[in-house]
């Protein structure tokens, strides 16, 4: 049980991630998360604002289904298959983090900075969630998919609007880790 | 059993995301900040595997269950939708830490904040909607 238990490396992971994505792909559909996001509006009843939204989301069941998998999946994974969420990160990143104020990174998987129940109930922690939310899944629809559409699905197939979209990933990823994150924290 | 087998796919989904780290935010930190291999590592591999398998839906060496050809539906071409929204993208993930895959797979690990990114995620997407024929494409 201890090579499940531990956390999986990189060479696990990947082979795994294309094994889903052959799946998904052998089952008929597609891997693509963030389309999600256009279902729930949909459902929510957005059609009757705009047009664009007004689409029979029955026919997405399925990738509402591998949603509801994922979050079992997290589930599964919290309760059953992991005996400690440390994070083992380069203790470069440690001192980083620390240097603009986050204490004991790593030491779970998330931060109590941005994650932490009290930090969520200020006004500034609340914006700092919702804002990167309404960034993701804007930019997400805008680009057309997110890295599992573009990253994995688009790269594979040799898109070039797939490397586009990735290259602008890290382009607004590196903007934010090295100029925004320090001046927000 | 139409829609239980992506349910199926999506619990290991959730379960390769949680145990290889995926859904920490301190991994997509470390990631943009080059300071460890282990994303670049995952996202690499799934992609040189997935070309691959991308070879044989093209030559129909491997269909679907059903027997029928693996088609898979090319991107919109455009530079502004594709680099602008990915900037905005990268610049959301970068700040919480998570894209949209592993936002479902933390509200399953118990993270009660992350809700109000799935919200954020999921009202951003309708103001796309609102604006998507004012923006370049």
């Amino acid at each position: 049980m201890e090579f499940i238990t531990q956390p999986w490396d990189w060479y696990v992971a990947g082979p795994i991630i294309a094994l889903i994505m052959f799946l998904l792909y052998y089952f008929g559909e597609r891997f693509g998360v963030s389309h999600n996001l256009e279902t729930f509006c949909s459902i929510g009843g957005a059609g009757r604002f705009l047009d664009y939204f007004k689409i029979d989301w029955r026919k997405n069941s399925w990738n509402l289904m591998f949603v509801a998998g994922a979050i079992a999946g997290g589930f599964i994974a919290a309760q059953w298959l992991t005996t400690s969420t440390e994070v083992a990160i380069n203790p470069q990143t440690i001192e980083d983090l620390a240097a603009i104020g986050f204490k004991d990174a790593g030491a779970t998987y998330l931060p109590n900075e941005i994650f932490g129940i009290e930090n969520m109930l200020t006004l500034k922690g609340f914006l700092i969630l919702l804002i990167a939310g309404i960034m993701v899944g804007f930019g997400a629809r805008w680009a057309g998919g997110c890295t599992s559409g573009h990253a994995i699905v688009g790269l594979s197939n040799l898109e070039l609007p797939s490397l586009i979209a990735v290259i602008g990933f890290f382009i607004g990823g590196l903007v934010m880790t090295w100029f925004i994150l320090p001046l927000i924290f | 059993m139409k829609l239980l087998k992506f349910f199926l796919v999506g619990i290991l989904f959730g379960i390769v995301m949680s145990k290889a780290e995926i859904i920490s935010w301190y991994r997509i930190y470390e990631m943009f900040k080059f300071q460890a291999f282990h994303m670049y590592g995952i996202i690499g591999s799934a992609v040189i595997l997935g070309m691959i398998m991308m070879t044989f839906f093209r030559r129909k060496v491997i269909k679907t269950f059903e027997g029928k050809d693996i088609i898979v539906p090319p991107k919109k071409p455009g530079i502004y939708r594709n680099l602008f929204g990915g900037i905005l993208f990268g610049l959301g993930w970068g700040l919480a830490g998570a894209c949209p895959g592993p936002m479902f797979v933390l509200l399953g690990q118990g993270v009660v904040a992350i809700l109000v990114v799935i919200f954020g995620a999921t009202f951003g997407a309708f103001l796309y909607g609102v604006f998507k024929e004012k923006l370049p494409h």
